[in-house]
């Protein structure tokens, strides 16, 4: 069997797997599971950036979050059904994913990490300064009645179940098209090699704009959806805690593998509901588990069984 | 009041704050003038010499300005103690990779605030000033004990300069500044040198948050404006350049203090937030730094 006959079986085993457990899950771990589908769709879009590419950004909350309030905002003061405010969720986190990309992608290193966490800082201080639409910090709520979409009921657990996991799919099927196609290898090359992809003629620039945008719409899609199927859009989303969590869950899923980010997730999201039982300081395991990454495990969950056991894993 | 008076009072806020940032800045433009990382987890160490302060504060008995001498003396060598050991276990491992540093010091940042919460609890707690004094001015009176901030303040950045600049110590942290490798080949220990730096830049967030917290209260999450500002006034001031920093923090702390009188404080800082993502991207090498040879 060749190597992309067996990735893609993996990933549609993954796939099939996720949907035949939402008739058996028990009620509270069948709610995690959705809220972890989609936020592993955002580390996937987070993982196109750093992982393929190469590029540490600290600010993709507020790609995040740009989705998000685009999508609540516009069903809020619009009057748009979820579908419209889907796509209006999209077009926001586009702009300004563009805007950001254009500008920050001027810098490298840590000069990159810093402008991107200054413009997400900003993004977080705006939606502050909006509080009379935003609600700032507090939110607001996206009534159940707000949330039908195409007929479909979205507050309901088993079809927002569906609905996390389609988008999941989505996004895990493009990501991994993504690294299989000649652009997904170009950006690969930039990562391990920025000059030498230069000298070969590669607008890298270009590649690099690129990623951003399809990693920020990614993420935005995420928020979108996250707001839809969870009914609330509030600042907290675009704190610095959630630029940090992408990163954090990529390199423990492993950076630079298509299921790493969902592994990344899915450990990080019980472990921290385990610790949360015990303690409120809950962040601690997030700080432990980010200093113990660096120094032990810079290759992550996927990254180790790529390492040892399966070197064909995309 | 009038505005020449309005003004007045506006400035005396911003000094102390351009003070106190100042300090914290130095801190962390001297870790990364010397090592070229960033300490995302400096705010914590600014932190943890507020909270360590009120905790030493509230163990010492009698006159409120004996405990604080004692806390402006022990607690910047304690935070100092615990960023050096910090450099030695975690940093050093890294290699001081850049990027890898930025990583862990998020951890270490939430670790530090964690632990604080754990142990200290959520609660804002004041520190008595050692002394109330109140200068009258023909206008206002005004707390004598901030005008010491800012007379300590500047007594502190100068003593830095001068061991920068004038000192053996000072010789060798620019020798490994300029060139590590052949500071190493004439038999500096750049690693224990590192580690030196790295203390000396906590301590000075620490002492900072020990001569303000006498005016704000100690709070787990008081790390994160501190480290904002310091970037703020490091990327503006040029990276490395200390200076340059001294200068952005008296700029950024005066206009922070003044513009916050007159326009809303959240717009204030997402126009300097913006203004420093635009030096990065467009002057990279700060408005007093050199261009990269």
């Amino acid at each position: 069997m060749t190597d992309g006959a067996k990735s893609w079986l993996l990933h549609g085993g993954v796939i099939i797997v996720l949907f035949a457990l939402q008739s058996v899950l028990p009620a509270y771990h069948h709610g995690n599971l959705a809220r972890i589908m989609v936020l592993a769709s955002y580390a996937i879009g987070y993982n196109i950036l750093f992982g393929y590419t190469g590029l540490l950004s600290l600010g993709h909350a507020l790609f995040f979050a740009s989705g998000m309030y685009g999508m609540g905002l516009s069903i809020q003061f619009l009057g748009l059904s979820p579908g419209p405010a889907l796509l209006a969720g999209l077009l926001a986190a586009l702009v300004v994913t563009s805007v950001v990309g254009f500008l920050a992608l001027r810098t490298t290193g840590v000069a990159f990490m810093i402008v991107t966490l200054m413009f997400a800082q900003a993004g977080y201080l705006t939606v502050l300064l909006f509080g009379q639409y935003t609600r700032g910090d507090e939110g607001f709520v996206i009534q159940q009645s707000q949330r039908v979409f195409a007929g479909i009921d979205l507050s309901d657990p088993v079809s927002r179940y569906y609905a996390a996991l389609v988008l999941f799919g989505t996004c895990l099927i493009i990501s991994l098209v993504l690294v299989r196609s000649n652009l997904g290898r170009v950006l690969v090359a930039i990562r391990e090699n920025e000059d030498r992809v230069r000298m070969l003629g590669f607008n890298v620039f270009r590649h690099k704009l690129i990623a951003v945008i399809l990693s920020g719409v990614i993420s935005g899609a995420a928020g979108a959806t996250y707001g839809l199927l969870f009914g609330y859009a509030g600042a907290t989303f675009a704190t610095v805690e959630y630029s940090i969590f992408p990163l954090l869950w990529v390199l423990l899923g492993g950076a630079g593998t298509t299921l790493g980010p969902f592994m990344g997730v899915l450990f990080m999201f019980y472990l921290i509901d385990l610790s949360s039982a015990v303690t409120s300081a809950y962040m601690l395991i997030a700080g432990v588990a980010l200093v113990l990454l660096t120094l032990f495990a810079r290759q992550g969950l996927v990254g180790e069984v790529r390492k040892r056991l399966a070197p064909w894993l995309p | 009041m009038e505005l020449g008076p309005y003004l007045l009072l506006a400035s005396l806020e911003g000094a102390v704050q351009a003070a106190v940032l100042a300090l914290t800045a130095v801190g962390l433009s001297l870790v990364f003038g010397t090592m070229r990382v960033v300490n995302i987890a400096h705010g914590e160490f600014f932190m943890l010499g507020a909270v360590l302060a009120w905790w030493l504060t509230s163990q010492v008995g009698g006159d409120a300005s004996i405990g604080f001498v004692l806390a402006l003396i022990i607690v910047p060598i304690v935070t100092g103690l615990l960023a050096a050991a910090i450099d030695w276990t975690i940093l050093k491992r890294l290699d001081y990779d850049p990027e890898a540093t930025i990583v862990a010091t998020i951890g270490v940042l939430y670790i530090i605030q964690q632990v604080t919460l754990m142990t200290y609890g959520p609660d804002a707690r004041p520190v008595p000033p050692p002394f109330n004094i109140r200068i009258t001015l023909p206008w206002f009176g005004y707390s004598g004990y901030k005008l010491f901030v800012i007379g300590a303040a500047i007594v502190l950045l100068l003593g830095v300069w001068a061991t920068v600049s004038k000192t053996r110590i000072g010789l060798i942290l620019r020798a490994t500044q300029l060139d590590s490798d052949i500071a190493q080949a004439f038999g500096i220990r750049v690693k224990r040198v590192y580690s030196i730096v790295f203390g000396v830049g906590a301590g000075l967030a620490a002492m900072a948050a020990v001569l303000i917290v006498p005016i704000q209260q100690a709070h787990y999450l008081m790390g994160g404006d501190p480290l904002l500002l310091s970037f703020i006034v490091v990327i503006l001031g040029g990276l490395g350049s200390l200076r340059g920093t001294v200068v952005a923090a008296v700029l950024i702390g005066m206009s922070d203090g003044i513009i916050s009188v007159f326009f809303s404080p959240t717009l204030a800082k997402i126009l300097a937030t913006l203004l420093v993502a635009s030096v990065l991207v467009f002057r990279p090498q700060g408005l007093f730094g050199k261009r990269p040879v």
